[in-house]
């Protein structure tokens, strides 16, 4: 699922970047891939992924004789002494989506690196060829600060880059310089299909609460209509059966699953308090919000056409 | 509308009852016998509206289940054709005069809603801007405005997007539209347009030219866009009944150039608050409920204005009971209460005298403040957008499904 290697070479011809590859035996270390790129005459990178408390990810790329101490940066970043720790394995593959020892500066291609801070050596500017791995061990490619520059500005990436060797005192009245490196979102790792039960239950909860609920759900209902999108969303993905432009068919949808729903929760007291009218109970509230129901669908689907009418049409001249 | 003076003297007597003007008898109320056969359209009997329940397989209308649709031409024949396969489309309008509805003007499009869904069919709507441009006196660009802000509240009564079509007759007429206008002109006199609309002399050319505009969408080929290839394509028209003279020349005229005749579907007048004789008047906002009304103002409304059967002391109406022929919260009961037992229980306890007329009062005040409610929440939906998505000259491909 994550951006392979050729697609991203592909993608480096593509931007008309510059770059040199070269194919090796899979390599773990920076010693081992020395061996086979050592004397091309580029200069090869050391690439860290660390983690904070916050469970925050940084790759920190540097030249492999820039020295980086992970307590200075820890503290540059704000995180104090003992902040930054290398991360564990599992998130090399969850978040990097690369192998183990093929941290690159590449990797934040992959959507779920989205929010993973970069912090660039800035002594990779004054060199012409930077050697980094493609997002696979087995092959390296040598390439310019401004190529790669090119690169992260075309997914949407700010390269910056820092004096990782400064150790600039960090106290009341001297913040953390690279505080700004720290991101801000969590990382955003649990799957759509997870959430939808709960909110499936809300809105059949709600849809079967009670006669007043129509009012509370047409409250709901915007100019953009996206409140409704968000509520629908769980329930097609769940039965992607049910025909959206049909505004009756999607309310007895609701309204079965409503009264399957209200007739579940009905307790022992209440069978004890109407009997035989539970199957009543069900077919007064279909008759009583069905056609509310159906208007609040028809308003829907009316928004969705029209919205979609309105894009489609952004361009064609007035009749005057 | 000012209507020639011997006119006036030869129908001092009889009701008048034309598009411009409805009035009863001296102190009566509309005789809709008189007008049936007057006009020489055909009562809706239960037989249709159990056909209609039948054909469509879900409970009819409350409209047509209290005899508010009444009065048709040719519904039949509509009928006859759903039941071989062949579709039909509705046609229906409204004069944008005032930015202000009440619930007399949401009527036709209340029941043209449960038509569409019911037989699952397109529907045109025609905004008759122009018409009111020459009528009322209004400026071409306020009766434009009138007839968008108008589009609102009707989109509210919960139309289909992908099936229906609304148009401005500023906007859209020309083109097929036209030819047609044309067409149908050709086949109607000077003197016969007199005759059915009453006008003189003295009426600018504007008007006198104006009733081909409101027949022609009765003929699929007006709509190129819709029902090209379809020029089979029937057409039923709901409206209130002082609409029929437009569609008596239609009918007159549809076989002339060859097409079918279009059917109709017609429906009482609703009354105003006041009482059957009196009138409803965009002048007098306590003639009737209007959509923006207010929980309050309808409560106010109900309780200060509207006349009632009831009689004048509570001993006297206990004895007596209440005077249903006239009592108005009844009659909007009729209209809008969808619980047919519960409406029965009402006129019986209260036609005996043992419900009071305070109680009925109440009721009405709750069922109307929730369809105003619901109606006023469906308008806050409606934005430029869908006005203008729904006016737009677009195919529906899906507006038979």
């Amino acid at each position: 699922m994550g951006y392979s290697k050729d697609q991203l070479l592909a993608r480096l011809k593509e931007l008309q970047i510059e770059f040199s590859q070269y194919e090796h035996p899979v390599v773990l270390t920076v010693e081992a891939q020395a061996k086979y790129v050592g004397n091309t005459g580029g200069f090869l990178s050391k690439n860290l992924f660390l983690k904070d408390k916050k469970h925050r990810y940084y790759v920190v790329s540097a030249l492999v004789d820039t020295k980086v101490d992970l307590k200075v940066l820890s503290q540059r970043l704000g995180l104090g002494k003992g902040g930054l720790r290398m991360a564990p394995e599992e998130a090399l593959g969850e978040i990097l989506q690369v192998p183990l020892g093929c941290v690159t500066p590449f990797a934040v291609v992959n959507e779920s690196a989205r929010h993973v801070s970069l912090l660039l050596d800035q002594g990779f500017k004054s060199q012409d060829c930077c050697i980094f791995h493609p997002l696979s061990n087995d092959m390296s490619i040598s390439l310019n600060s401004q190529g790669l520059d090119k690169f992260l500005k075309s997914i949407g990436r700010n390269p910056s880059y820092i004096d990782l060797e400064a150790n600039p005192p960090v106290g009341k009245d001297q913040p953390p310089d690279l505080a700004t490196f720290v991101p801000s979102d969590s990382p955003v790792l649990s799957d759509l299909p997870e959430k939808t039960p709960s909110s499936q239950d809300s809105t059949g909860k709600s849809v079967g609460a009670a006669t007043n609920s129509a009012a509370v759900t047409a409250k709901a209902v915007k100019p953009s209509g996206n409140a409704q999108i968000v509520k629908e969303k769980p329930v097609d993905s769940v039965r992607p059966s049910i025909p959206a432009a049909d505004a009756g068919k999607f309310v007895e949808e609701l309204l079965d699953r409503a009264s399957a729903l209200l007739l579940s929760e009905i307790s022992e007291d209440s069978i004890k308090q109407h009997g035989v009218q539970l199957g009543e109970v069900a077919n007064n509230i279909k008759k009583c919000i069905g056609e509310d129901l159906k208007n609040l669908a028809t308003i829907f689907k009316n928004t969705a056409y029209t919205e979609g009418f309105h894009a489609g049409t952004r361009y064609q001249p007035k009749r005057l | 509308m000012e209507k020639i003076e011997d006119k006036n003297r030869q129908q001092e007597e009889e009701q008048v009852v034309n598009p411009w003007e409805v009035s009863a008898k001296e102190g009566g109320k509309i005789d809709y016998d008189k007008l049936i056969d007057k006009f020489g359209c055909q009562r809706l009997d239960q037989s249709f509206v159990d056909r209609v329940q039948r054909l469509t397989c879900r409970p009819p209308h409350v409209f047509l289940r209290r005899g508010i649709f009444f009065a048709h031409r040719d519904f039949n024949d509509i009928l006859d054709a759903y039941e071989r396969g062949e579709k039909f489309y509705l046609y229906t309008g409204r004069g944008p005069s005032s930015e202000a509805l009440h619930l007399g003007h949401l009527i036709p499009f209340m029941f043209t809603k449960y038509l569409q869904d019911a037989f699952k069919v397109p529907l045109v709507i025609q905004l008759t801007d122009d018409e009111k441009c020459m009528w009322k006196n209004l400026s071409v660009e306020e009766s434009q405005r009138l007839a968008r802000e108008n589009a609102k509240d009707i989109i509210a009564c919960g139309f289909d997007i992908s099936k229906t079509f609304i148009f401005s007759d500023f906007d859209y007429v020309g083109g097929a539209f036209y030819k047609n206008m044309v067409k149908v002109a050709k086949c109607v006199t000077y003197n016969k347009v007199v005759g059915i609309f009453g006008f003189t002399g003295e009426d600018h050319i504007g008007k006198v030219s104006f009733p081909p505009v409101q027949a022609v969408p009765s003929f699929p080929s007006s709509f190129p866009h819709l029902f090209s290839g379809k020029d089979n394509l029937r057409c039923l028209i709901p409206c209130a009944i002082d609409q029929d003279p437009y569609f008596r020349m239609t009918r007159d005229v549809a076989p002339r150039i060859g097409y079918h005749k279009p059917a109709l579907i017609e429906s009482l007048f609703f009354p105003a608050l006041q009482g059957e004789t009196g009138k409803m008047s965009a002048s007098d906002p306590n003639s009737a409920i209007y959509v923006t009304d207010s929980a309050k103002d309808i409560k106010h409304k109900v309780n200060k204005h509207a006349f009632t059967g009831g009689q004048e002391s509570i001993e006297k109406h206990r004895q007596y009971g209440a005077n249903l022929e006239v009592d108005i919260p009844i009659k909007y009961l009729n209209f809008f209460l969808e619980d047919d037992a519960e409406l029965e229980h009402i006129k019986k306890e209260y036609g005996a005298g043992r419900m009071l007329t305070g109680e009925v009062k109440k009721r009405l005040t709750e069922v109307l403040t929730e369809l105003v409610e619901r109606h006023r929440r469906a308008r806050a939906a409606v934005t430029d957008e869908m006005v203008d998505a729904f006016m737009a000259v677009r195919p529906l491909p899906n507006m038979f499904d």
